[in-house]
This record gives structure tokens, C-alpha cells and sequence, in this order.
């Protein structure tokens, strides 16, 4: 009689922990954003400040001494150029990648290649941007008719390399996905191999697929250090593929440390951290709900 | 050449912990710790005192950090640290932070000087320039945007002045601001660099660069510029004789700033600074020590 109560006790303290743990990961996540947001809200009441200015100029001076002025559009057009241009690139490589270990390649090297994926992404992204500074911006001097060699391409590369391995494993997830009978009724009915992927797996995967990038996106537009090391950091729209620019991750990152704290520069760092916070969360947003379709079908 | 700030602090983190693995044994006995903090320009002379410094007086550890001059200052503000390394003057605004905050005035101190030497590639066929050029390149609505109209040729048929710069927080950034562009703003699309060592690393690698700095970071990876005051007169080399001769047109104190005036190990420390002992550190490190006698120039 006494065990039994025991153990009923015991099960309820398991449960709880376990879902404290489960609510927590969404405290800690509303938890974040709203003190983002706490910190950037004084801008509102701020003569200084213009939401319009913000997104639509190109004025970067925090710390001008005749009139500063926050705009960030550059920066926004920096983020955007690298992380699409990324996406040229990795989505291709990614895709090509996950429909050879899933669909071409032998179980014995499909496991080996899977591992090696995954270790390019537990290479640390500082890593990443000591390659770009060094070997890639080297390259691209030597190559191009670029004046310098950390710019959005040197930039793109870096984070079409860091979400390759994203993709990859998400698509290969999509691919699997599919039941084999869907396989096995196409190869009956004659189709090749090369068939078979291309009009039978790409548009039974779709929504898993289409998850896969959106996630390599967000992966890349979130990601800091690689960028501030590679991009240039230099406040220029950019008007080809060898210009330097600034991202508005790096720009946190280089200029936060030394804003002073409740200044209208340290606001609107933290304003920055929202925008960014909310392209991200649109991006997973959709991707989530893309593969909850795909669970559904 | 774009380290920035998290692999300054990995690598500030390396040097710290290998110098306090080294020091752990002595670290006992030393009962009083100094701490430093700010100037980027200034860290590697800081680092060279306070590793000297632990020879001289062994009671007292000397902690030393970068971050900025403007770093430094916030944090003697707050009252973090003992001293700050400042490569500019301190601002009103900051002294009047300081007083309202800690009832005290921070109090300046000349430990060296510095000739902000201004870098190209080592191809550039350039080999002096003018204030007035280098303001033109830099500040907004500036003429010179070409290596063409400086009438020289870049090797490699790169003719577009690539503008290196620091981040804002900087010193030198401020420096260079308010005496070479009259305080008027950068023009923006500049390479803004971290550190004084990226700046270098990036003109190395970049035929068409140009970048200023203290002029210790100077390295055969870049030709370093004479600078002249105007067009026509003489043009001068960052040299500690042309420093003190007050012939070179852009060279500053270096400064260290304390909350109030400083007594016991830190004033003992700051005069070991301006000794013969600490000055000629300052010229190993390749600043421009006090003249003979500690006296200040006038600048």
C-alpha cells in the first residue's frame, strides 16, 4: 500500500520535471524577446530616432560628432545579399548531396559520407571566418578583378559551407520519408533511376525540401562571427558580388561591447537584434509549418 | 585582418591564462592587484609594463585588459578599475559621468607618445601624402576616391582607393576624426576594422589599401607614409626624433587616467611608468618615449 503511493509520488515529480523542461525552452525564448524588446523600447519617446530613418536610410553614424544617425538599411541589404547568394550555392550543393546518400549511394559509404556532413557542421564558426580571412579572400584577389578580398561573395561561400550540412541532413530526412512503395511502382512501370528522383521523390518531398532551405537560411542569416570576419564590415549597398559589406548580425556584434548603456546607439543595437529576431522567426515559422503539411499528407 | 572583437578575446584569454599559469606559483605572496583596462593602441605597451613590473615590486599583481579606450574610461567610471589606457583625450561628457558617479575627477597622466602612422601596400609607388589628401579620402563628400589622382599606378591595375578604417569605439578612430577630418564624418564604406593588428593584416593583403594606426603596428607586410602638414612643405616620417621635434603633423599622448589623484601602488606605478625603466620599454614596444626628464611636449 505504502510502495504504491510512493511510486505515484514518484511519477508525479518525474512528470512535472519533465514538463517544466518542456515549458522552459519557450519561457527562456519569450523570455529573450521580450528583453530585447524592453531594452529597444525607450527609442519610442526618442527625438533622436525615426523608425523610418531606421529602416530606410543608409546613415550609419553612431557616433558622429555633428548629427548621428541610425539607419540600417545597408546593413539589412548586406544580410540579405550574402545570405541569398548563399543560398545559390548551398541550396544546389545541399540537394545534389541528399538525393545521392539517400537514393545513389551504397549503405557503406552512405554512412561515412553522413558522418563527414556532420562534421563540417561542428566546425566552430570562427573557423569558418579564419578560412575566409586567410584562404578564401586570397583566392578570390588572385582570381577576380576584386579590390579587396573579404566582400559578400568571400561572405556567401563561408555560410553556403556552414548550411550545406543543414540541408543535406533535412532533405536527406524528406527523402526517406517517402515510402518505398512509392519507389518500387515507379521502377515497375520502367522509369530509371534518375526518373525516379526527379518526378517521383522531389515533388513527394516538396514541403520537407522547402523546410530543409528555409532552415539553412535562418542557419545563415543568423550566423555572426564567420560574416564579421569575411564580409568586409564596411557600410556599402552593394553593387556586385565583390563589394564589402556589413551584416546586421556583425554590427551587433562589433559595436554593443562598446555602446554605452541606455544610449540611443546601444537602443538601436537592440532594435537591430528584433528586426533579426523576427526575420528569423518568420523563416522558422514557415519551415515548421511546411513540415507539419508534409507530416499530414 | 578582420579578427574583431571575439578572437581579440579569445586570444587577450590565451595570453591572460598563460601568463597566469605562469604567475601561479608567485601569485600567492603578491597581496594587492592593479587593474588596467582600455586602449587598443596602447595594450601591448601595458602588457610589456606590467610583465616588467612584476620583477619590481613583488607584492603587486598588474591585471591588464584592451577592449577601447572608450572600454577603459566606462570602466573606471564605474569605479572596475584602478587605471585607464586612454589613446585620446578624455572627453568633458566623461568627466562629468566620473564626478557625478564617484565624486572624484579623473586625473591625466602623459606616459608616451605616438605618431599615428599612416599605411599603404608595400607595391604602392606612393610615398608621402598631405593632411588635406588624407582628409579627402576619408571624410564625406571627400574628391579622392582613385589612386590615379594621387598620380601613381597600383600594380595589378587596382586604381580604387580601398579606405581602412576602425570601429568607433576606437581611440585612434576618434583621433583621426578630430585632426585629420576636423571632426567631420567618415565618408561610409570604409573597411572598419577591430584592431590596429587587422588593419595592418588587411593593407598586407590588399593592394589598393590605405590605413592609419599607433605607429608601433607598423610591419615590412606595409610601407608606412611620410605625412606632410600641407601641399609643398616638408613631409616626415613617424620617428621618435620627429615626434619630439614636433615635426610630424599627427602624433598624440598616450595617456593613462585614474579616479582622482592616485596614491600608494598606483602612484608608485605610474611613476615607475615615466621612469627611465618604464620609458624605455616604450621605445622597445616602437612609441616615442617622454623626452629627457619626463617633460611633456607640447601638443
Amino acid at each position: 500500500m505504502k510502495g504504491r503511493r510512493w511510486r505515484k509520488l514518484r511519477e508525479t515529480a518525474i512528470e512535472s520535471l519533465i514538463r517544466v523542461c518542456g515549458i522552459s525552452a519557450t519561457i527562456f525564448v519569450v523570455g529573450i524577446f521580450l528583453f530585447v524588446c524592453r531594452e529597444a523600447l525607450p527609442l519610442w519617446n526618442n527625438d533622436g530616432f525615426h523608425i523610418t530613418e531606421f529602416l530606410f536610410s543608409e546613415q550609419w553614424y553612431p557616433t558622429s560628432d555633428i548629427t548621428k544617425r541610425y539607419g540600417v538599411l545597408a546593413m539589412i541589404a548586406g544580410t540579405f545579399g550574402v545570405t541569398l547568394l548563399a543560398m545559390v550555392m548551398a541550396v544546389p550543393l545541399g540537394m545534389g548531396a541528399a538525393i545521392y546518400i539517400s537514393e545513389f549511394c551504397a549503405p557503406r559509404p552512405r554512412e561515412i559520407l553522413k558522418v563527414l556532413v556532420e562534421l563540417l557542421a561542428a566546425i566552430p564558426s570562427v573557423v569558418w571566418g579564419f578560412a575566409g580571412l586567410t584562404i578564401i579572400s586570397r583566392l578570390i584577389v588572385r582570381f577576380t578583378n576584386a579590390d579587396v578580398g573579404v566582400n559578400l561573395l568571400n561572405g556567401a561561400v563561408l555560410l553556403a559551407l556552414m548550411s550545406v550540412p543543414i540541408i543535406v541532413s533535412l532533405a536527406e530526412d524528406a527523402f526517406k520519408a517517402v515510402p518505398d512503395s512509392y519507389r518500387e511502382a515507379a521502377l515497375a512501370l520502367g522509369a530509371t533511376r534518375w526518373q525516379v528522383t526527379w518526378r517521383v521523390l522531389l515533388p513527394a518531398a516538396r514541403n520537407g525540401l522547402i523546410a530543409a532551405v528555409l532552415l539553412g537560411f535562418g542557419r545563415a542569416i543568423g550566423e555572426t562571427m564567420a560574416v564579421l570576419m569575411a564580409t568586409g564590415h564596411a557600410i556599402n549597398i552593394p553593387g556586385s558580388v565583390l563589394d564589402p559589406v556589413r551584416t546586421l548580425t556583425a554590427n551587433i556584434a562589433a559595436e554593443l561591447g562598446e555602446a554605452p548603456e541606455r544610449s540611443t546607439h546601444y537602443q538601436v543595437l537592440f532594435l537591430t537584434g528584433v528586426l533579426l529576431f523576427l526575420i528569423t522567426f518568420l523563416v522558422n515559422l514557415s519551415a515548421g509549418l511546411m513540415i507539419r503539411r508534409e507530416r499530414r499528407q | 585582418m578582420t579578427s574583431f572583437r571575439r578572437r581579440d578575446a579569445v586570444w587577450y584569454l590565451v595570453v591572460l591564462s598563460s601568463l597566469a599559469a605562469g604567475c601561479s606559483a608567485s601569485r600567492g605572496r603578491r597581496a594587492e592587484t592593479l587593474r588596467i583596462r582600455g586602449s587598443d593602441t596602447m595594450l601591448m605597451l601595458a602588457q610589456a609594463w606590467a610583465e616588467s613590473y612584476a620583477k619590481v615590486d613583488l607584492n603587486v599583481a598588474v591585471e591588464v585588459s584592451g577592449g577601447g579606450s572608450g572600454q577603459g574610461i566606462a570602466a573606471l567610471v564605474k569605479g572596475t578599475i584602478d587605471i585607464a589606457n586612454c589613446s585620446r583625450n578624455l572627453k568633458p561628457e566623461e568627466g562629468a559621468q566620473a564626478r557625478a558617479n564617484t565624486g572624484k575627477d579623473p586625473k591625466e597622466f602623459v606616459v608616451g607618445y605616438d605618431a599615428l602612422a599612416v599605411f599603404v601596400h608595400r607595391d604602392n609607388p606612393l610615398e608621402e601624402i598631405t593632411i588635406n589628401e588624407l582628409a579627402q579620402i576619408y571624410q564625406v563628400g571627400g574628391n579622392l576616391s582613385r589612386w590615379s589622382q594621387l598620380g601613381v599606378r597600383i600594380p595589378a591595375g587596382r586604381d580604387r582607393i580601398v579606405r581602412v578604417n576602425r570601429q568607433s569605439s576606437s581611440g585612434t578612430y576618434e583621433f583621426f576624426r578630430d585632426h585629420v577630418l576636423s571632426k567631420r564624418d567618415f565618408q561610409l564604406g570604409s573597411l572598419d576594422m577591430n584592431g590596429s593588428k587587422e588593419v595592418v593584416e588587411l593593407i598586407a593583403s590588399t593592394p589598393g589599401a590605405i590605413g592609419y594606426s599607433g605607429m608601433a603596428f607598423a610591419t615590412p607586410a606595409v610601407k608606412v607614409l611620410r605625412v606632410s602638414a600641407a601641399k609643398g612643405k616638408p613631409s616626415f616620417a613617424p620617428t621618435i626624433a620627429n615626434v619630439h621635434s614636433n615635426d610630424y603633423p599627427v602624433s598624440r599622448s598616450l595617456l593613462i587616467y585614474t579616479l582622482g589623484e592616485p596614491r600608494g601602488k598606483v602612484q608608485k606605478y605610474i611613476a615607475w611608468l615615466r621612469s627611465t625603466e618604464g620609458q624605455k620599454i616604450v621605445t622597445d614596444i616602437g612609441y616615442v618615449p617622454l623626452s629627457a626628464g619626463g617633460k611633456a611636449l607640447a601638443n
